[in-house]
C-alpha cells in the first residue's frame, strides 16, 4: 500500500466535494496481428475488400471444417511478448469462448483463457518528464469476429465475415495507471512498441488497435473500487476523455451516497459521456473449454531465442543510444523515437554529422512543418539526404542558420540539391572580414549613441549583430560579425 | 452369373482384376439391391446411381488400361456424416436441410482417389448421436437380421442395426454395398458392426483425418470402415487413413499394409482379459461368447492374461460429460444464418430459437443441454474438468496394461440387437449400450469388432479387440484369428426385398424418439 500511495502524485488526484479521489485504470488492448493470413485459415487479412471476399470454408464455419494455426501469428505474438519484456509460455492452450452472434460463425471464438502464450511483462512510460513502469498481466491470441451491418436493409442485418478469424493480440495491463494522461501515454507507448516490432500496424482508425478501459475510483489509500469496463475506445484522445468522464461519473455517484454497478459501458465521444451497455447480471456465461480441434501449442526455447535474436532495436534502447551516441536530451531523443520511421530519418540525417544539429533540424523544422501541413515522416517532401546536405552547409559555414531556414523553405517547396541551390541563388554567407568590417564601420558611424550605450551594457551587442545581418541580407557569418563587433566596440 | 452382392470386397477386387465382371456390372448389381431393399431397410438416405455409374465407367476404363487403383471399381456406401462435394449432406438432421457442401471430406477423397465408387449416402443417427439409428431425421434403419420366431420362422419384430452407423452396418450386412464408411465417437462403428454380424474398426484417434466430417465430439470422433470381413476392413482402412495438414490432430505416421498383417497369426500374442468388463448383470451368452474368443485365440497360440483396468466404471459417465460438452459447442454453428434450415423469428434470438428447435431432434437437443450445463460457470470443475481427469486415468490404465499384454479382448456390447422402441424411451438404457466401447474412444485407442457368434435369439454378437495407439495391425491379426475360428454370419434369406417395404415404413413412423451414443 505504501508503494501504491507513493506512486500517486497529488497532481493526479481528482478533487471532489468530499475530498480528493484517485482513479485506477487497467487496459485491455486489442491489437490486430500484422500477418498475411488469418489465425486459423489461409484467407487474406487485407483491409477494405468487398464484403465476404476474404472468407474461407473455415472462416464461415462450414460443417466439418477445422482450424489450423498460422505459425506467423504465433511468431508475432512471441515477438510482441519479448518486446514487452514478458515471460513467453512455451506451452499455451486455445480455448473456445461460446456465445451466439451472427457475425460469429462458429458460435464460439477461439481464444486463450487459462494458459495464454505470453505472461507478465512491463512497459516504461514517460508522463510529464517522469518515467514509470506499467505492469503487463498477459497477452493472448484470439480470433476477431466478423461485422454486422444494420443500415443496409429495413428488415435485415447483413454480415461481413472478412474480419472473421483475423488474429488479435489481447494485451492486458495491470491496474497500474492513475490518470488519463498515464492511460494515454501507456497506449501510445504500447502502439510504438508494436509498430517497432512490426507485429501490429497500430492503425486505430481502421480499428486495428482498440482499447477496453477499466476504470474505478477510490479515496487515496483505500482498496480498489468497483470497476466499469469501457469497451472499444478507438483513439488516444477518446481514451483520455473516456477516463475523465467515467471517473467523474463514478465520483459523483459515490459522493451522492450511491454505489457503482460493475458493468460494461460505451463511450460516446459526441455527447462526451459513457453509457451502460450491459450489467454484470446480463454478462454472458462463455463456457470456456479447451478447443478439442487444436492440440496445446508447444514451442521450444530455441524457437523463442531465435526470434529474440532477430528482434529489432526497441524504443527504450534506441532512446538510450540516441542520448549516448548523439548527445541528445531525453526529451529530444523521446520525440525522435516515438515513431520508428522518424528515428530512422533522424539517423540518416545524423550519420557522420553533428547529432544535436541534426536533431534540432528534424524536430524543430521538419516535424513542425510536417505537422502543420498534415504530412507524415513517410511522405515528407524533404528527404533525409536533402536535410543532411543542409546541415553540412551549416557545419562548413557555407550558410548561416538563418539562411538555412530559407534554404529549408526552398527545398520543401521546390526540392533540389541544397549545395546547388545555395550556389545558384547566391546564398553563401559572407566570411570576407573586409566586407563585414566595412558594414560594421558604417553602422558604428551612423549610431554613436548606441555605441556609447553598448560600452555600458554589453548585451546591446545583439542589436549591432542584427543590424549587420540585415545590411548583409543575412549572409554575413554571425561568428565573424560577433568577433569583429566586440573588438570594435571594445567589449571583452 | 453369381450374385455380385454376395462377394466380399477382396473377392470383388479379384473378380475385377480377372475381368470376370466389370465395375459397371458390380455397381449395377448393388444399385439394384439398394432399390429393392431401401424401402424396407431405409439404409440409404440418398442413393446416387448416376454418380456411381459414372465412377464405375471411369473404373472400367482404367482397368482396361491396366491402371487400376487399390479400390478400383468397388462400390461403397458413404455415411451421411461425411461431406460430399455437390451432393446433399445432412448428418441426418433437419437442420442441414438440403445442404450441398462445396468440398469433399479427406477420407472420402482418399477413397475416390483410390478408385472406389460411391453408391449413395447412408443413414445414421442424427449428428451420430444414438446407438440404434432411431434418431435420424430420415427415420430409423431396419436391421436385415431377425430373431428366431416361436414357430421356427424368423420373428417379424423389427430389430435395430445399432448406431450411429446403422445405415452402414445394415447396408453391408444386407449386401447393399461391399463395404461402408462409418464414424465412431463412443462405439458408433463397433456396436452396429456387432449387432449386424459385420466387422467394424475404429482406428487410433488421429489415424484418419476428421476434415470434412460433420463434427460431433472432436476429441473422440474417428472415421473407420464397416465391412464384411477383417480383410475387407483392412483394405478399407489402408485407403481411408492418412495424415492431413488440414486436421492438426491427424498424425503424421506411415500407414502400414494392413492386409499383410492378416497372415501373421497370433502365436505368442499376449491377450489381456480385463476383469472390470465382467459387469453386473452381464448375460450368460455374452460371457460364453467372451470365453469362446479366449479359447480361439489360445488355441491359435496366444497367451491369455487377466488384467485390471480399474477406472473402467467411470468411463461411461465421463464420456457422457465430455461428448455432450463438445457437441454443445460444435453444433453452435447451426444457427440458420449461413446455410441449412432457417425458421425466421421476430429478431435474431427468436430466429436462433425457432431454427434450432425445429432443426434438432430430441436426442441432439438433450445432449446440447447436458453439454451446456456441464460447461457452465460453477459446474465446469465438478463435471468437465473431473471427466477430463477420469479420461487421463483411463489412458493410464491402458498404458500400464500394455506392459503386460499386446491386445485386449472384450465383448463389444452387453446384449444382442434389440427391437425398436425397447430402449428409446430410456436414455440411460440406451447409453449403457456403449459401456464396452467408450473407454476406447476416451483413451484414443484403436478397437475392432469382429463377429463371434449368434445369440440364443439367432442374432449376431461381436467380440472387441483393443490395441496400443497406431497398432491397428495387431487388431487385424487377432481379428483374423477370431474370424477364422468363428466363421462369418449371414442375415439369411432376403426378406427385405420387394413387398416387405410397406411394413417397414410403419416401423419408421412409430420410432425415432431418442437414442444413445454415437
Amino acid at each position: 500500500m505504501q508503494a501504491k500511495a507513493k506512486a500517486t502524485k497529488t497532481s493526479n488526484l481528482i478533487p471532489g466535494a468530499t475530498g480528493d479521489w484517485e482513479v485506477v485504470i487497467g487496459m485491455e488492448v486489442h491489437a490486430q496481428v500484422a500477418s498475411q493470413s488469418k489465425l486459423f485459415s489461409g484467407s487474406s487479412t487485407a483491409f477494405g475488400a468487398e464484403p465476404n471476399s476474404h472468407v474461407s470454408l473455415v472462416d464461415a464455419a462450414m460443417p466439418g471444417m477445422l482450424p489450423v494455426i498460422n505459425s506467423e501469428c504465433i511468431a508475432q505474438a512471441v515477438r510482441t511478448g519479448l518486446g514487452l519484456k514478458a515471460a513467453v509460455n512455451l506451452r499455451s492452450v486455445f480455448d473456445r469462448k461460446n456465445y451466439f452472434y451472427p457475425d460469429l460463425p462458429q458460435g464460439y471464438q477461439i481464444s486463450q483463457y487459462k494458459q495464454p502464450i505470453v505472461g507478465e511483462g512491463e512497459i516504461e512510460i514517460d508522463v510529464d518528464g517522469e518515467a514509470m513502469r506499467v505492469g503487463i498481466e498477459r497477452l493472448h491470441l484470439e480470433q476477431d469476429a466478423g461485422k454486422s451491418i444494420h443500415d443496409q436493409h429495413p428488415d435485415y442485418s447483413y454480415v461481413d465475415l472478412n474480419r472473421s478469424g483475423v488474429a488479435l493480440m489481447e494485451i492486458v495491463s495491470k491496474p497500474d495507471l492513475r490518470s488519463s494522461k498515464q492511460a494515454q501515454a501507456y497506449v501510445t507507448k504500447l502502439r510504438t512498441i508494436l509498430r517497432y516490432l512490426g507485429t501490429c500496424d497500430g492503425d486505430m482508425e481502421k480499428g486495428n488497435l482498440r482499447a477496453d478501459v477499466n476504470v474505478s475510483v477510490r479515496k487515496p489509500g483505500d482498496g480498489l473500487g468497483t470497476r466499469c469496463e469501457i469497451k472499444n475506445v478507438n483513439s488516444i484522445r477518446f481514451i483520455g476523455q473516456a477516463v475523465e468522464v467515467e471517473a467523474r461519473r463514478q465520483i459523483d455517484i459515490l459522493e451522492d451516497g450511491g454505489k457503482i454497478d460493475q458493468e460494461t459501458r460505451l463511450f460516446d465521444p459526441g455527447k462526451g459521456e459513457t453509457r451502460s451497455m450491459r450489467s454484470k447480471e446480463e454478462a454472458h456465461d462463455y463456457r470456456y473449454f479447451p478447443d478439442p480441434d487444436l492440440l496445446p501449442l508447444e514451442m521450444t526455447q530455441q524457437y523463442v531465442d531465435d526470434l529474440k535474436q532477430h528482434l529489432p532495436e526497441l524504443p527504450d534502447e534506441k532512446r538510450a543510444r540516441f542520448m549516448k551516441d548523439y548527445g541528445l536530451t531525453a526529451y529530444d531523443a523521446g520525440v525522435l523515437i516515438a515513431e520508428r520511421e522518424r528515428a530512422d530519418f533522424f539517423e540518416a540525417v545524423a550519420k557522420g554529422r553533428d547529432g544535436k544539429t541534426a536533431a534540432n533540424w528534424v524536430i524543430n523544422e521538419l516535424l513542425g512543418r510536417l505537422n502543420k501541413d498534415g504530412h507524415d515522416i513517410g511522405d515528407s517532401p524533404l528527404s533525409a539526404k536533402q536535410l543532411g546536405g543542409l546541415v553540412d552547409l551549416i557545419a562548413t559555414n557555407v550558410i548561416s542558420g538563418k539562411i538555412a531556414k530559407d534554404l529549408f523553405e526552398i527545398l520543401w517547396t521546390d526540392g533540389g540539391d541544397p549545395a546547388e541551390i545555395v550556389d545558384a541563388r547566391g546564398m553563401k554567407q559572407v566570411t570576407d572580414t573586409g566586407a563585414i568590417e566595412k558594414a560594421i564601420d558604417e553602422i558604428i558611424a551612423a549610431n554613436p549613441d548606441k555605441v556609447e550605450q553598448a560600452k555600458a551594457k554589453p548585451s546591446m551587442l545583439g542589436w549591432f549583430v542584427g543590424q549587420v545581418m540585415k545590411s548583409s541580407g543575412g549572409k554575413a557569418n554571425p561568428a565573424a560579425v560577433n568577433e569583429i563587433l566586440k573588438k570594435k566596440l571594445g567589449i571583452a | 452369373m453369381t450374385d455380385l452382392t454376395k462377394l466380399t470386397l477382396a473377392e470383388a477386387r479379384d473378380g475385377l482384376a480377372k475381368k470376370t465382371f466389370s465395375a459397371t456390372d458390380l455397381t449395377r448389381a448393388h444399385l439394384d439391391a439398394i432399390e429393392a431393399a431401401n424401402s424396407a431397410l431405409n439404409a440409404f438416405v440418398l442413393p446416387t446411381p448416376d454418380h456411381a455409374l459414372a465412377q464405375a465407367a471411369e473404373s472400367d476404363r482404367r482397368i482396361a488400361k491396366g491402371e487400376a487403383r487399390p479400390l478400383e471399381g468397388l462400390p461403397l456406401g458413404h455415411k451421411d456424416l461425411f461431406c460430399t462435394k455437390g451432393i446433399r449432406t445432412t448428418a441426418c438432421s433437419r437442420i442441414l436441410d438440403d445442404f450441398k457442401p462445396p468440398y469433399e471430406s479427406t477420407v472420402g477423397q482418399n477413397l475416390w482417389d483410390a478408385g472406389a465408387v460411391m453408391l449413395g449416402k447412408l443413414n445414421n443417427d442424427e449428428f451420430a448421436m444414438g446407438s440404434s439409428n432411431e434418431t435420424s431425421a430420415f427415420g430409423p434403419v431396419i436391421s436385415p437380421w431377425r430373431r428366431n420366431g416361436k414357430d421356427g420362422n424368423p420373428s417379424t419384430d423389427k430389430l435395430v442395426p445399432g448406431g450411429s452407423s446403422g445405415g452402414s452396418s445394415a447396408a453391408v450386412s444386407a449386401g447393399l454395398c461391399l463395404a461402408a464408411t462409418a464414424t465412431d465417437t463412443g462405439g458408433s462403428i463397433r456396436q452396429p458392426a456387432a449387432l449386424t454380424g459385420t466387422v467394424g474398426i475404429k482406428p487410433t484417434y488421429g489415424r484418419c483425418s476428421r476434415w470434412g466430417i460433420v463434427a460431433f465430439a472432436s476429441s473422440l470422433d474417428q472415421a473407420g470402415p464397416i465391412a464384411k470381413t477383417v480383410r475387407d476392413a483392412a483394405m478399407m482402412l489402408k485407403v481411408m487413413a492418412s495424415h492431413d495438414a488440414k486436421d492438426t490432430t491427424s498424425v503424421d505416421a506411415p500407414v502400414p499394409d494392413y492386409e499383410a498383417a492378416l497372415t501373421k497369426g497370433v502365436k505368442g500374442l499376449r491377450v489381456g482379459v480385463p476383469k472390470e468388463y465382467r459387469v453386473p448383470g452381464m448375460s450368460k451368452e455374452i460371457e460364453d461368447l467372451w470365453q469362446k474368443g479366449i479359447d480361439w485365440l489360445k488355441a491359435q497360440g496366444a497367451t491369455i492374461h487377466e488384467i485390471s483396468l480399474p477406472h473402467t466404471k467411470y468411463a461411461l459417465p465421463a464420456y457422457y460429460i465430455v461428448a455432450p460438452a463438445e457437441c454443445s459447442s460444435n453444433l453452435a454453428r447451426y444457427d440458420g444464418v449461413r446455410y441449412g434450415l432457417r425458421v425466421p423469428g421476430k429478431d435474431v434470438t427468436d430466429t436462433y430459437e425457432n431454427t434450432r428447435a425445429a432443426g434438432f431432434g430430441k436426442e441432439v437437443r438433450r445432449r446440447i443441454l447436458i453439454g451446456t450445463y456441464v460447461l457452465s460457470a460453477g459446474y465446469y470443475d465438478a463435471y468437465y474438468l473431473k471427466a477430463q481427469k477420469v479420461r487421463t486415468l483411463i489412458k493410464r490404465d491402458f498404458d500400464l496394461a500394455w506392459d503386460k499384454v499386446d491386445v485386449v479382448l472384450t465383448p463389444t456390447t452387453p446384449s444382442p440387437a434389440f427391437a425398436f422402441g425397447e430402449k428409446s424411451g430410456d436414455p440411460i438404457a440406451m447409453y449403457l449400450e456403449d459401456i464396452f466401447t467408450v473407454t476406447v474412444n476416451m483413451a484414443g485407442l484403436p478397437g475392432i469388432s469382429v463377429p463371434g457368434g449368434l445369440s440364443s435369439e439367432g442374432t449376431p454378437l461381436g467380440l472387441q479387440l483393443i490395441a496400443k495407439p497406431f497398432d491397428e495391425e495387431t487388431l487385424f491379426r487377432a481379428g483374423q484369428a477370431i474370424e477364422t475360428a468363428a466363421g462369418r454370419f449371414d442375415a439369411g434369406a432376403a426378406w427385405w426385398t420387394g413387398a416387405a417395404g410397406a411394413r417397414s415404413q410403419q416401423a419408421g413412423a412409430k420410432a425415432g424418439k431418442s437414442g444413445g451414443k454415437s
